[in-house]
């Protein structure tokens, strides 16, 4: 972070925010207070302040999704090759459509599967249970989509009630079709929140996919995979030329606009960057142990943290990667400045808070701070200890930080704080628009993008421009 | 075998094969076997029993929507309302987990309704479950009244609740559940003899279009008869922006609900979305209880207004009459751009009926209607209308296909138009044809939920924006000499 944004921030200490937050907590019951109290803090420079990836309290208004929302929606989802089949009643599979913005390339139902497909439960499925739907469901898909690579079968909370074999149909078709067959059992009910279904989607790309592919091609020293990059609103698509510029070869994308063979192929690559932590590192420490693969964390929102990031993923290379890396931080750095340039005198001094999933409460503050503003809040849906590590030292002292919000803390919070700008997501939005206060949806770049990398910056400067200094705004009070 | 042959490369499908499978899957062959399908539902166009439930809880005066089951659940209702409204959408859930399904969610429940009821102030809490409390058999009935007992929530507080598994109907039932408790709930022990509000009850049914409840109440205004418009969502999902964020902006005025019992007539313009409150109802209410089909086009309008004009007693204003004279006046004027146009439709039953009346009026086809939660009633009611015009003739009704196989219809018998909700845009893009986004959800354009679709204004509504597309696609695709002034 730079030193300019590191500063104390006027009129915030450690006693203000506190009493923030004591203030917000008032009208709980007592049960309920007790339990909320260790998710919210004042930043105190280190260490992970709150406490996280607790059950959400019952009653109080979440933003939170579930396991199979993270399995669906963030890992699997994304990647277009394959059938991936919401195994249950017909909800899950119709809210998750299409509703996360990982744009991909192919032909609808014949190269690429942004559909939803569903077994769409009734009454007698969980009464007689549905493995034998199943059975017949695989072939009917591997039938009718012959070029799809593979299915993915992910289970939503009947499934795992009942007590379904899944994992049993799966192994059978996917001998009997000769397609992988992947069974995830990812049942909403698992776990906390949407992370649990990332960590067990990871372990069946690790028991099912991992290592089954290799690359046709010779493997060069610069072959890298991009990992837990979703490609929302193309986001990969701006970062893979980027990548390709400093020389690297980018062989694998987990999981945005992915293709599962290469996906498998990855154990062969000589570095894996990853962008989301929370949603992958578990698969970077399994490609470490088992095959010996560095990982480096990277983070590409921002030209002050895309120039950072940039030379530290070089560190991995030789000269020659170095170079190019100086050569393309040369060539951008001007074009950025001039980004700044328009956007930094409309912006400067504004502050924002922040309310998103499971990195850019984190990762975006310098983006914001290369356009002049001020983060005065962050927390995650469903980030872990090590995700607050990773955020205090990039947070002003004493701002707040919280865990798994609800909407009454955020409310109260945006209420003592009015930030010019709060960036969250859809559930949050039209809340925040009613007050008055300028919003973007950060889960999905408020159908914009990309805002990764070099390409992404100009559109992420202009949007937060056009939020915070839209006219619009200031129709809001009527002059009668 | 060698080492060498073992290793599985990464493939690439070939180009050819690419172009091979794009122009089979538009083929009659492939529509066959798309038609065989017996497990594997793929682009369905409903959604689950819970989100109808939500719909009709915000349709209420300070209440609060409350899921009892999986905390994911909550989110995507909210969202999906979010995204289609551009509104807020207050809902809780009691966050059941693991451990829930183990020893039952009633700990969840209590622990739930003892916070929202204390953070959030409702005025009542309609409490509906997911899939989970209903796979492990959770007893609502039990639970609540226990957590009276307990003196979570006072004894006679507000608390309905429904049944909506989602392995079981769609979201059009799950609205009509919710309707039926809600109502039950407030009106127990309210009916009172010989009393008469004098009003009209009006039930709307799962009906996601902010518009047409305001036009709703325009029409009764406009007659001059007195109503109780139940589940009125006009204000919760389109509220002003002031600078202050409301909870609960909207919704009918729960002693308006609890005295509906006594009303003087009960009429539902939803038969298929509040089909078992209206039965129900019809047990329990006084006054007189009718039935019709949601007022799309001219003459389910003209009956509307009619029934409402003897059942009260009243004339049909000329204001009225000169509204019907307008929407008369532009369908006819417009009838040259979709007169013998072939149209593919989808959606929740009541709104088909609406659609294909209306079609049928402008000389136009429904030719593929498609309904992917309906009944073997529906089909009859849709052919009758079918075999009441000589526009009908050849068109066909699919009940629980789903939009695949709809996709699979445009390839093989195409059609110049689609009417239904965003989640058709793709295949209407693959069959280049507009798709005209009437129903729910819409995701993708603005504003469309606060145009009325019912009544006279609503028919004036629908064909300026299906004319002018007609217009609009003659003009962007014709060649230059035949680009004219006049269309």
């Amino acid at each position: 972070m730079s030193e300019e944004t590191k500063k104390k921030l006027d009129g915030i200490t450690m006693e203000s925010t506190q009493a923030m937050i004591d203030a917000a907590m008032e009208i709980y019951p007592d049960k309920a207070k007790k339990k909320r109290a260790p998710h919210l803090a004042p930043n105190a420079g280190e260490g992970a302040c709150v406490k996280s990836n607790r059950k959400t309290v019952p009653g109080i208004m979440s933003a939170r999704g579930c396991a199979y929302a993270g399995a669906k929606g963030v890992v699997w989802g994304p990647i277009r090759d394959m059938v991936h089949v919401s195994h249950g009643p017909v909800g899950c599979g119709w809210y998750s459509w299409g509703t996360r913005r990982n744009l991909v390339t192919g032909v609808n139902g014949v190269s690429q599967f942004a559909m939803q497909f569903t077994s769409d439960f009734q009454e007698k499925d969980i009464v007689y249970g549905g493995d034998k739907k199943l059975r017949t469901l695989l072939e009917e898909a591997h039938e009718l989509f012959p070029l799809a690579k593979g299915i993915s079968v992910l289970s939503e909370c009947p499934v795992g009630l009942i007590g379904d074999d899944i994992n049993s149909v799966a192994k059978t078709a996917s001998k009997d079709l000769d397609i992988p067959v992947i069974p995830c059992n990812c049942e909403g009910f698992r776990g906390v929140s949407q992370s649990l279904g990332h960590h067990i989607s990871n372990d069946t790309i690790r028991d099912h996919i991992i290592g089954t592919r290799e690359f046709r091609e010779p493997a060069s020293p610069y072959d890298i995979a991009l990992i837990g990059d979703y490609n929302i609103g193309g986001d990969v698509w701006s970062v893979k030329p980027l990548l390709e510029e400093i020389g690297l070869n980018v062989k694998a994308v987990w999981t945005g606009d992915g293709e599962l063979e290469k996906i498998a192929a990855t154990h062969t690559v000589k570095l894996n960057l990853i962008h989301c932590y929370r949603s992958m590192n578990y698969m970077c420490r399994v490609m470490e142990e088992k095959y010996g693969i560095p990982w480096v964390e990277f983070n590409f929102f921002g030209p002050t943290k895309i120039r950072e990031s940039l030379r530290k993923i070089a560190e991995y290379f030789d000269d020659y990667i170095k170079e190019r890396v100086e050569a393309v931080i040369a060539k951008y750095d001007p074009i950025m400045q001039a980004v700044i340039d328009e956007y930094r005198p409309r912006l400067e001094g504004k502050t924002v808070m922040l309310y998103v999933g499971g990195l850019r409460p984190r990762h975006t503050v310098n983006a914001y701070a290369d356009l002049g503003m001020t983060v005065v809040g962050s927390g995650y849906e469903f980030a872990h200890g090590d995700d607050y590590e990773r955020t205090s030292p990039e947070m002003p002292e004493a701002t707040v930080i919280y865990d798994d919000a609800s909407e009454h803390e955020l409310e109260q919070f945006v209420n003592e704080l009015r930030p010019d700008l709060v960036g969250s997501g859809i559930k949050e939005k039209y809340l925040f628009q009613k007050m008055g206060i300028p919003f973007r949806q950060m889960h999905s770049w408020d159908y914009s993008g990309p805002y990764h990398a070099y390409n992404g910056f100009p559109i992420f400067a202009r949007d937060i421009d056009m939020a915070v200094n839209s006219p619009t705004w200031k129709l809001v009070n009527a002059p009668f | 075998m060698t080492a060498e042959a073992a290793v599985k490369y990464v493939t690439e499908i070939p180009e050819e094969e690419v172009t091979r499978v794009s122009e089979w899957i538009n083929s009659e062959e492939y529509k066959e076997k798309n038609f065989a399908r017996q497990a594997l539902v793929i682009n369905p166009a409903h959604a689950c029993q819970p989100l109808g439930a939500e719909l009709a809880a915000h349709g209420f005066e300070g209440t609060l929507p409350f899921v009892h089951g999986s905390q994911g659940c909550a989110s995507y209702y909210r969202s999906t309302f979010n995204r289609h409204f551009r509104e807020p959408a207050p809902a809780v859930s009691d966050s059941m987990t693991e451990d829930g399904a183990v020893f039952g969610g009633q700990n969840n429940l209590h622990e739930g309704l003892e916070n929202a009821y204390t953070i959030y102030k409702p005025k009542m809490m309609a409490i509906f479950t997911s899939c989970m409390p209903e796979v492990i058999g959770d007893d609502l009935t039990a639970f609540i009244k226990n957590a009276r007992n307990k003196g979570i929530v006072p004894q006679h507080y507000p608390l309905p609740y429904a049944n909506t598994p989602s392995f079981n109907g769609s979201h059009v039932h799950g609205y009509d559940a919710m309707l039926l408790s809600i109502l039950q709930t407030l009106t127990e022990g309210k009916k009172i003899e010989g009393r008469c509000t004098g009003k009209l009850n009006l039930i709307a049914g799962f009906d996601a279009n902010t518009g047409n409840y305001r036009e709703y109440k325009r029409i009764l205004k406009e007659i001059g008869i007195p109503y109780t418009l139940l589940a009125d969502i006009s204000e919760s999902f389109d509220s002003p922006l002031d600078g202050t964020y409301r909870a609960y902006p909207g919704g009918t005025p729960l002693e308006d609900a609890a005295d509906s019992i006594n009303g003087k007539v009960t009429l539902t313009v939803a038969p298929y979305a509040s089909a078992k409150t209206f039965n129900w109802i019809k047990d329990n209410f006084s006054g007189k209880h009718i039935s019709m089909p949601t007022p799309f086009g001219v003459e389910k309008t003209d009956q509307f207004l009619m029934t409402l004009a003897k059942e009260f007693g009243k004339p049909i204003p000329e204001s009225l009459k000169a509204e019907r004279g307008r929407a008369v006046d532009a369908m006819t004027d417009a009838h040259q751009y979709i007169h013998g146009k072939k149209f593919a439709l989808y959606g929740d039953p009541d709104y088909l009926t609406g659609y294909v009346t209306f079609l049928l009026e402008m000389g136009a086809r429904p030719y593929h209607i498609l309904c992917s939660k309906g009944t073997k009633k529906l089909e009859k009611e849709l052919q009758a209308l079918l075999d009441g015009s000589p526009y009908g003739a050849g068109c066909k009704i699919y009940i629980n296909k789903d939009l695949w196989h709809m996709r699979s219809l445009l390839m093989t018998d195409p059609v110049d138009a689609v009417i239904g909700d965003t989640h058709g845009k793709f295949m209407a893009r693959d069959a280049k044809v507009p798709l005209f986004r009437f129903g729910f959800p819409i995701f993708d354009r603005v504003n469309l939920h606060r145009a009325p679709l019912i009544g006279y204004q609503g028919a004036i509504n629908m064909l300026t924006a299906i004319c002018n597309k007609f217009i609009d696609i003659r003009d962007e695709t014709c060649d230059d000499r035949n680009f004219e002034m006049m269309r």
